[in-house]
């Protein structure tokens, strides 16, 4: 959605090195330094992060919630990629 | 497969305590009732800028100056926060700020009140912020999730807010006789239009029942009056200081304070446009916007020649 205000973006930060990249929320800049800069000023101004992805949220493709069911259900019947599905003899110890 | 509508699964995730998404189905009315909501939310913070900002240039001492900037700071941010939790309803961030620039959208009835005094600062900040915390608390917890994540980080930088302005309050109020006064006068101020944030008496409330029904609001306007007049009275009497209200009495069979209810005339005559700074704050609002188009222009058009460029 554009308007006056410039394109949307999401912004996704991450609070520590090594630790993923989580969205913490979105806001409109004109153009990815802009985007940049307003998320440091709007999302990180208590140090919650110490990297920024902004990404045009025109870019991002979402699952549609009235097909949850249909599209997460392959994993529905699959205990066998669990590790609790198999037996290890109990002088194995930890596996 | 049951045959279930969509309103249905509607009832049964709120039933369930589950949060509504952007993409889910809901009814009309709720979307409405949300926009009406979170973009008068929005906008109180935006507006709320003001009162305070009155203050910047005249802040006592180069710490308060800092605290006070980065208060404004974060209301800004809170407005933003919030304007685009409204935008996953399927409005526009022009369609907001013409909303409110038309005065086709309300904001908080007490940032129409004058900041006259430094200690009105403090008292905003205690009060006012206290207020809205109270709030806010409960609407972590609402049942539309774009709005309680907003809150969730709106409530984690409110606390330092309310902070600040009790300590102003008890440098005034430890200070000299006419620093005490100064505080006095702000709570004789600002009391009741406090009072008056959390809206109007239960009964009278004409958005509070389908509210609490669609879980948004969790409690009821009663309710976290009450809460905050509790809470609050025994920090006016640390103080020193004293609420101007003569029924305030604390009630053991309630294990609450009995209070005198705002002048809801007062309020209404606010809202609708004729409280002693509705216009002042309208306007500098809509200076604002005005002044800042050609740096939305410029903007515009630098980002269209840096995609040409890109293009070639």
């Amino acid at each position: 959605m554009s308007d006056s205000q410039g394109p949307l973006w999401e912004v996704f930060v991450q609070k520590k090195a090594g630790q993923p990249f989580v969205h913490c929320g979105s806001l409109h800049a004109f153009d990815k330094e802009m985007a940049l800069q307003n998320a440091r000023d709007l999302y990180t101004r208590r140090n919650e992060g110490m990297a920024l992805w902004v990404v045009p949220s025109s870019a991002i493709t979402a699952s549609s919630p009235e097909d949850m069911g249909s599209f997460f259900e392959p994993a529905n019947d699959k205990v066998y990629r669990h590790p609790t599905f198999y037996q290890i003899p109990d002088a194995i110890g930890h596996m | 497969m049951e045959n279930k509508t969509y309103e249905d699964l509607f009832e049964a995730k709120l039933a369930k305590n589950e949060m509504i998404e952007p993409k889910d189905w809901m009814p009309e009315n709720y979307r409405k009732h949300l926009i009406r909501q979170v973009s008068q939310h929005a906008h109180s913070e935006i507006v709320g800028m003001l009162p305070e900002g009155n203050w910047i240039t005249r802040a006592p001492s180069l710490r308060a100056k800092k605290v006070l900037l980065a208060k404004v700071q974060d209301e800004g941010g809170h407005g933003l926060y919030l304007y685009t939790a409204a935008e996953t309803l399927g409005i526009s961030r022009d369609e907001l700020l013409d909303n409110l620039h038309t005065g086709k959208a309300k904001y908080s009835s007490i940032f129409n009140y004058p900041t006259l005094t430094w200690a009105d600062i403090g008292a905003i900040g205690w009060l006012v912020d206290g207020a809205a915390i109270m709030n806010q608390v409960m609407l972590q917890r609402t049942s539309y999730g774009p709005y309680a994540r907003a809150m969730v980080r709106i409530c984690k930088e409110e606390s330092f807010h309310q902070r600040q302005g009790y300590e102003i309050m008890t440098h005034l109020a430890f200070g000299t006789p006419e620093q005490k006064a100064m505080a006095q006068d702000a709570i004789n101020r600002w009391w009741f239009p406090t009072m008056m944030m959390f809206g109007p008496p239960d009964a009278e409330s004409p958005n509070s029942e389908n509210a609490m029904k669609w879980r948004i609001k969790r409690e009821t306007n009663d309710q976290l009056r009450q809460r905050f007049v509790n809470q609050t009275v025994p920090q006016v009497e640390y103080l020193g200081l004293t609420v101007p209200d003569p029924n305030l009495k604390w009630n053991e069979a309630k294990k609450g304070y009995d209070f005198s209810e705002p002048d809801w005339t007062e309020f209404k005559n606010v809202i609708s446009g004729n409280g002693p700074c509705n216009k002042e704050r309208l306007g500098a609002r809509v200076k604002a916007h005005k002044d800042g188009a050609w740096v939305r222009e410029a903007a515009a058009a630098y980002a269209k020649k840096q995609n040409q460029s890109i293009a070639a």
